[in-house]
């Protein structure tokens, strides 16, 4: 069984993210492990980037804090060389296409098969541009993340068809950020995916409270945090591990 | 190439949500090509409301001071809203209300892309939002006041390096949030296709009319072509319709800043490699994981990190040349053209300015360069003032 196929065999996923270096990666190690152990089916790692685009103001910040305090690509490699041992919890990468293509494909997927990175979020590359890594992902056997927009509409099909691993379905307009209200467009979304393909699919971008967890949940196969997450790093910050923890327990009892 | 590539330039590299309305526009602006109505419109606007076309000057006191090659300026800086950038705007506002669009948003350095987009907002009953750093709407004041004068709503952006390169990332964002009702008009050749070749459509007027202008004036095509280059609309602008052309030199004037051996750089051509950003794939100033470098320059319009994908690939075959140029430089060319000629240029076309007057002295008298004054002064001048130590009153 892959790495994702067992995200998704657990009921439904809960997939934490953080942004690796925030506030450092020592804390970003440990948070890996809490979360593991609080029931993350799967951690979506962020790789720092100057200018995440996709991001609203509360990760953008974290990826501030990340590359001040001297992330690198090259750095969290290591740190998830020192953490495997430890834990086989899955991970996913969650970067911006520059640090990607800079860093060399062939490379960057290498060492993230060396390391148990299991798949790519990489939103700035979308269904056409899949080309650009997706040849070094399948050589190394890491699969490149689809997402699915409310703006998708015709294309979901396409992208489904030929989507692996899971399907990032982002649950409404905008960036990433706490949302209070989100609409139910993306359960008409997955709707549409289940009839065409059973692959797994998980919802993210606004969600924050169990209750919308446990809504989005009904439909889909998972459901991605990040803000929420990354405000409590941004709170406690070298003291938020055990907060990150017990919210990720709360998130993932929410949804079992 | 495949459509929307200049070589292995360009692409689309945006966020899933975009991508409806990237290939809606594409749909649209094809459409608008055929659409006699819509040339129709667009022509009267260039003509009667821009101001088109432009005039193409001969600087004969430069040329006889400089002792060399003779020196024509093509007079963008006299288009109404004072630059090139209404060209562009005109085009996509047109195309943004024949879309059905009932609001643009847009992005600005110096002010003069937003100045522009909030004219043709105005003009064609559109909403309008301008995305400025922080930083550009201290340096810019005057234009912030104008584009509120205009009836836009400035957003000054506190993120990042507070200049260009974050007033981009910001209206993406907000493009994301509200595409169904909003059009992004972006202000130069760059972002994701179909940006890139629609913003070259739309300024390769530019370029036409020199060329017209020059055959009636002296008989023949110029021997240089000289443009300021940040993203590269101008430049673009005047050198497309010469591509073919392959005795006509085209060389792109880059913002070396404080020089291209600091940090203190724009020189993107100089020293930044491939990259992919804000939707393309294109040389960037960037650190080796692939961050985004902090850039500088005096001009507001030239401090970005990144260059158009066409300027990119122009370079790769070798068909247009790119230099950079200080600060000092611009600044005395702005000061130069300003005594020599009685124009006021804006600090981004004394970039060009300032290596015409390396450049001329080393040519032949029977010799033609052609400067895009792509705008004028006015705005700068304040910025100068302070440059030079000297204290005034806005």
């Amino acid at each position: 069984m892959t790495d994702l196929e067992r995200t998704f065999k657990n009921g439904k996923a809960f997939i934490p993210f953080i942004t690796a270096g925030d506030p450092s990666l020592e804390i970003t190690e440990r948070l890996i492990i809490e979360m593991a152990e609080a029931g993350a089916d799967l951690i979506e790692l962020g790789i720092p980037f100057s200018d995440p685009v996709a991001e609203g103001s509360v990760i953008q910040q974290a990826n501030i804090r990340a590359l001040s305090s001297g992330t690198t690509t090259d750095k969290i490699f290591e740190m998830l060389r020192r953490v495997r041992p430890a834990c086989d919890v899955p991970i996913a990468f969650m970067t911006y296409a520059n640090p990607v293509f800079s860093y060399g494909p062939e490379k960057f997927m290498k060492n993230c098969s060396e390391t148990g990175v299991c798949a790519v979020i990489v939103p700035d590359v979308p269904y056409e541009e899949r080309d650009e890594f997706l040849p070094y992902c399948r050589k190394y056997g890491v699969e490149l993340i689809h997402m699915i927009s409310p703006t998708s509409n015709e294309r979901i099909r396409m992208i489904a068809r030929d989507a692996g691993g899971f399907l990032y379905c982002v649950s409404s307009l905008g960036v990433t950020g706490i949302r209070e209200r989100i609409g139910d467009d993306v359960i008409e979304m997955i709707k549409l995916v289940k009839e065409i393909s059973d692959i797994p699919c998980a919802v993210g971008f606004g969600i924050s409270d169990p209750e919308q967890a446990k809504h989005f949940c009904k439909v889909s196969d998972g459901v991605i945090v990040g803000s929420a997450i990354v405000k409590i790093v941004e709170q406690y910050r070298e003291n938020c591990v055990p907060y990150v923890k017990e919210y990720v327990m709360k998130m993932k009892q929410a949804i079992l | 190439m495949p459509t929307g590539r200049f070589g292995v330039h360009g692409g689309q590299y945006v966020p899933e949500t975009l991508m409806k309305a990237l290939i809606e526009l594409e749909q649209a602006y094809i459409r608008s090509q055929n659409d006699p109505r819509f040339q129709a419109e667009l022509d009267y606007l260039l003509k009667n409301y821009a101001g088109r076309p432009s005039l193409l000057y001969y600087a004969e006191k430069m040329t006889s001071e400089l002792g060399g090659a003779k020196i024509y300026l093509k007079r963008e800086d006299l288009n109404h809203t004072g630059s090139h950038k209404i060209n562009n705007v005109l085009g996509q506002a047109l195309l943004a209300k024949y879309m059905g669009k009932k609001r643009v948003i847009a992005e600005t350095g110096a002010g003069q892309h937003g100045v522009a987009t909030a004219t043709a907002a105005a003009l064609l009953g559109l909403e309008c939002d301008i995305y400025m750093g922080r930083e550009d709407t201290e340096r810019q004041a005057l234009n912030v006041y104008r584009m509120e004068l205009l009836g836009a709503r400035v957003h000054p952006v506190d993120s990042g390096t507070k200049t260009l390169k974050d007033a981009v990332n910001e209206t993406l964002r907000e493009w994301t949030r509200c595409i169904d009702t909003t059009h992004y008009v972006i202000g130069s050749v760059m972002g994701p296709h179909p940006f890139p070749t629609i913003v070259r459509d739309f300024q390769s007027i530019i370029g036409r009319e020199v060329k017209k202008q020059i055959t009636e004036l002296e008989g023949r095509l110029p021997d240089v072509l000289l443009a300021c280059i940040g993203g590269g609309s101008n430049a673009i602008g005047l050198f497309y319709d010469f591509i073919k052309d392959r005795s006509v030199r085209l060389i792109g004037c880059e913002a070396a800043g404080k020089g291209v051996d600091t940090f203190e750089t724009a020189a993107t051509m100089t020293v930044g490699k491939l990259g992919i950003f804000h939707g393309m794939k294109s040389y960037f100033c960037q650190d080796e994981y692939g961050q985004i470098a902090p850039v500088y320059s005096i001009s507001a319009g030239l401090d970005y990190p990144g260059v158009g994908p066409e300027h990119a690939y122009l370079k790769d075959i070798g068909r247009a040349e790119y230099v950079a140029v200080t600060d000092d430089e611009a600044v005395n060319a702005f000061e130069y053209l300003s005594k020599v000629e009685g124009i006021i240029p804006a600090v981004e076309s004394a970039h060009a300015v300032a290596y015409a007057m390396k450049l001329a002295p080393r040519m032949d008298n029977d010799k033609i360069i052609v400067i895009n004054l792509s705008g004028r002064g006015d705005k700068d001048v304040a910025a100068i003032a302070r440059y030079r130590g000297v204290r005034i009153h806005d």
